[in-house]
């Protein structure tokens, strides 16, 4: 949250007067191939240093938008600007554009050197300014040293800093990664993840990030796009997509939820309550205004707002215990709730005091301790 | 550790039937090569005595010497035209969809369909008919026709292993199409395209049926020269001549594999 913080306080300062022109803006971008359609009139402006991620499940159309961003697609309807400029018909070698590619794409023949000063040489940039870039860009992702290695010789995280320093030499307009993190073990993508965020606030770069791992997403996010079927389904920042998804797609995408079958109470401006079995809950209105008073939704809740009390406590629901999972950290606890939900409800419980006070086969009460729950129109698949 | 007599049997049997094939595939060339060596003028195996005077025939033969170097001549034109034309015609067909590419596709990727004798007859009906003579350009026309195939499937192919995501991040830094074409694509293409016109060259320099319909005295290549040769002599000068093909040959290609580096070029030694 405080990375957060941070981020908007340098966003303001880096973008200043560039605000109120996003850097990168997709006016109804549509991209058809064949019959099927990849992107279905996409919306979008980017701010400035803003680090934007599209997130969604393979086949959504996200790296279909970042292709179309770079130049390497030609949108069939809709307009795109970077910078203010209409770039729709622009090719990509003149789009000014940084990009990772998930394998990296470093030119096998070249040493580390030639690859990072591959952008400038055809910028024609002199001999002298850019021996100095490359050895500022290498120093930046912290291989000065590797210049005269060839990429064969390096491991997969020297080769994404390579990929890294490579598009942020040329000091795009705008740095797009296509899922580069997901070539990389996992301890080592952890690091990357806070390297390149550190990076990218240093210098301010405006960044599209195209992922499918909403951890990824919600961690290093300024805003997210969460996409589907070749939709975006929301965007706004992390938080405000785990704690009020726009749609069942989202808030099932996005972290962990548990559905429950509510009823809709009453509706009173933007909230709304429900009420799952003898529990209520406010939720937003918004989410569910086509259903009447008295009508059934589905409520959705994050395993962290669920708590163990004891059954028949009142504001609580009944249930059984029928698996324990333990995490290091906290207690996953499968609870079965036939009355409230179809499937196991997931609660976490913090710490280990879920293992001995909840064991399999206990019967319990849970009760809902949260406001960030959300309700949507019933309905099977998200 | 201890084995079962079933997995012994296996691994001796894999070996004697190893040794089979090896011996099957070098038998003929074995054969020619202990031949090569007879003292006496006939083709007998195994030679009663030896001698190394059909080697110096070989060389000293001014019909040999001189297919030698028409065909070495062939071989390099044709392969260089067949590696030209052949590229840009598997370019073509890997990256644009036009009229007519998936027949174009498959006929010049199949050049097994047309035997070298219709090649050879052909271009030589060709030529009667135009009053074109039968010079060098007409045998390197017919090479070419019958190594085309084989260069552009060897590119076809390597531009299939290309990635096209690194023209793609050349184009993202500012490289022009044509830029791209000469720093990322021809360089990565190399060890396809050597690779095809070294197994062009060898098939146009041991190229027989065809040659033999459109050369001439003045054009005709090696293989041809030796089949001159044979109507009139049946000592042991072919096969010291197949020896030292044999022995030129793969010397040429050790020394392409070990000093042009093949092994680098190709990308597949470790470091």
């Amino acid at each position: 949250m405080l990375m957060r913080t941070n981020q908007m306080a340098a966003n303001t300062s880096v973008a200043g007067s560039d605000k109120a022109r996003p850097a990168v803006q997709l006016d109804g971008v549509t991209k058809r191939f064949g019959d099927s359609i990849a992107l279905h009139e996409a919306w979008l402006k980017i701010r400035s240093s803003e680090f934007m991620t599209l997130l969604g499940p393979s086949g959504c159309g996200k790296t279909t938008l970042l292709n179309l961003v770079a130049g390497f697609l030609e949108a069939d309807g809709g307009e795109i600007f970077i910078e203010g400029a209409l770039v729709t018909e622009t090719p990509a070698h003149m789009r000014e554009i940084g990009i990772v590619f998930q394998n990296y794409a470093l030119f096998p023949h070249m040493s580390v050197a030639k690859n990072v000063a591959y952008g400038l040489k055809t910028r024609g940039v002199d001999k002298k300014e850019m021996a100095r870039r490359v050895d500022e860009a290498l120093a930046l992702v912290k291989l000065s040293g590797f210049s005269d290695r060839k990429p064969r010789q390096l491991s997969g995280g020297q080769q994404q800093r390579v990929a890294l320093a490579r598009a942020l030499v040329i000091r795009p307009k705008v740095l797009l990664l296509d899922e580069p993190f997901s070539a990389l073990d996992k301890n080592l993508r952890g690091s990357m993840q806070v390297e390149l965020k550190q990076i990218q606030r240093e210098l301010g770069v405006t960044t599209i990030f195209v992922t499918h791992d909403q951890g990824e997403a919600l961690s290093m996010s300024d805003r997210i796009a969460v996409m589907s079927a070749g939709r975006i389904r929301q965007i706004a920042a992390p938080d405000e997509i785990y704690r009020r998804p726009a749609d069942r797609f989202v808030a099932s995408f996005v972290g962990d939820a548990n559905v429950l079958n509510g009823r809709l109470v009453e509706r009173s401006g933007d909230a709304a309550v429900v009420s799952i079995g003898e529990v209520r809950a406010s939720v937003p209105a918004a989410t569910i205004a086509e259903v009447a008073i008295g009508g059934s939704v589905d409520v959705f809740v994050r395993p962290e707002h669920l708590s163990v009390t004891s059954r028949g406590a009142s504001g609580s629901l009944p249930g059984t215990v029928t698996t324990q999972v333990f995490q290091g950290g906290h207690v996953d606890l499968y609870i079965d709730a036939p009355g409230s939900a179809r499937d196991p409800i997931l609660l976490r419980s913090p710490g280990i005091a879920g293992l001995s006070s909840c064991p399999v086969g206990a019967e319990i009460g849970l009760s809902i301790g949260s406001d960030d729950i959300v309700a949507f129109p019933p309905g099977e698949a998200p | 550790m201890k084995r079962s007599p079933g997995t012994l049997l296996l691994r001796w049997s894999g070996r004697v039937l190893v040794a089979t094939v090896l011996l099957f595939v070098l038998l003929p060339g074995i054969v020619v090569a202990i031949s090569a060596f007879n003292d006496r003028a006939i083709l007998a195996f195994p030679p009663q005595s030896w001698s190394l005077r059909w080697f110096w025939r070989a060389f000293s033969y001014a019909d040999f010497a001189k297919g030698f170097w028409n065909g070495l001549a062939v071989t390099v034109w044709a392969s260089s035209i067949a590696l030209v034309v052949g590229s840009a015609f598997a370019f073509a067909i890997h990256r644009y969809k036009f009229a007519l590419r998936d027949l174009l596709e498959g006929i010049l990727l199949s050049p097994l369909i047309i035997p070298h004798y219709t090649i050879g007859l052909g271009v030589l009906i060709l030529a009667s008919q135009t009053n074109v003579e039968r010079g060098f350009p007409l045998v390197i026309f017919a090479h070419v026709v019958m190594v085309l195939p084989f260069v552009m499937r060897s590119t076809y192919i390597s531009l299939e292993n290309l990635d096209i995501r690194l023209e793609l991040a050349a184009s993202s830094l500012g490289a022009t199409p044509l830029r791209i074409l000469f720093t990322v694509t021809i360089p990565l293409l190399i060890p396809g395209l050597l690779s095809g016109w070294l197994f062009a060259a060898i098939l146009s320099f041991n190229e027989f049926t065809a040659t033999l319909f459109v050369s001439s005295q003045a054009t005709q290549t090696l293989p041809v020269a030796m089949y001159n040769y044979v109507r009139e002599f049946a000592d042991p000068t072919l096969a010291a001549l197949s020896v030292i093909y044999i022995v030129v040959t793969a010397t040429l290609l050790t020394i392409a594999n070990s000093v042009l580096g093949l092994g680098r070029i190709l990308n597949v030694d470790a470091h």
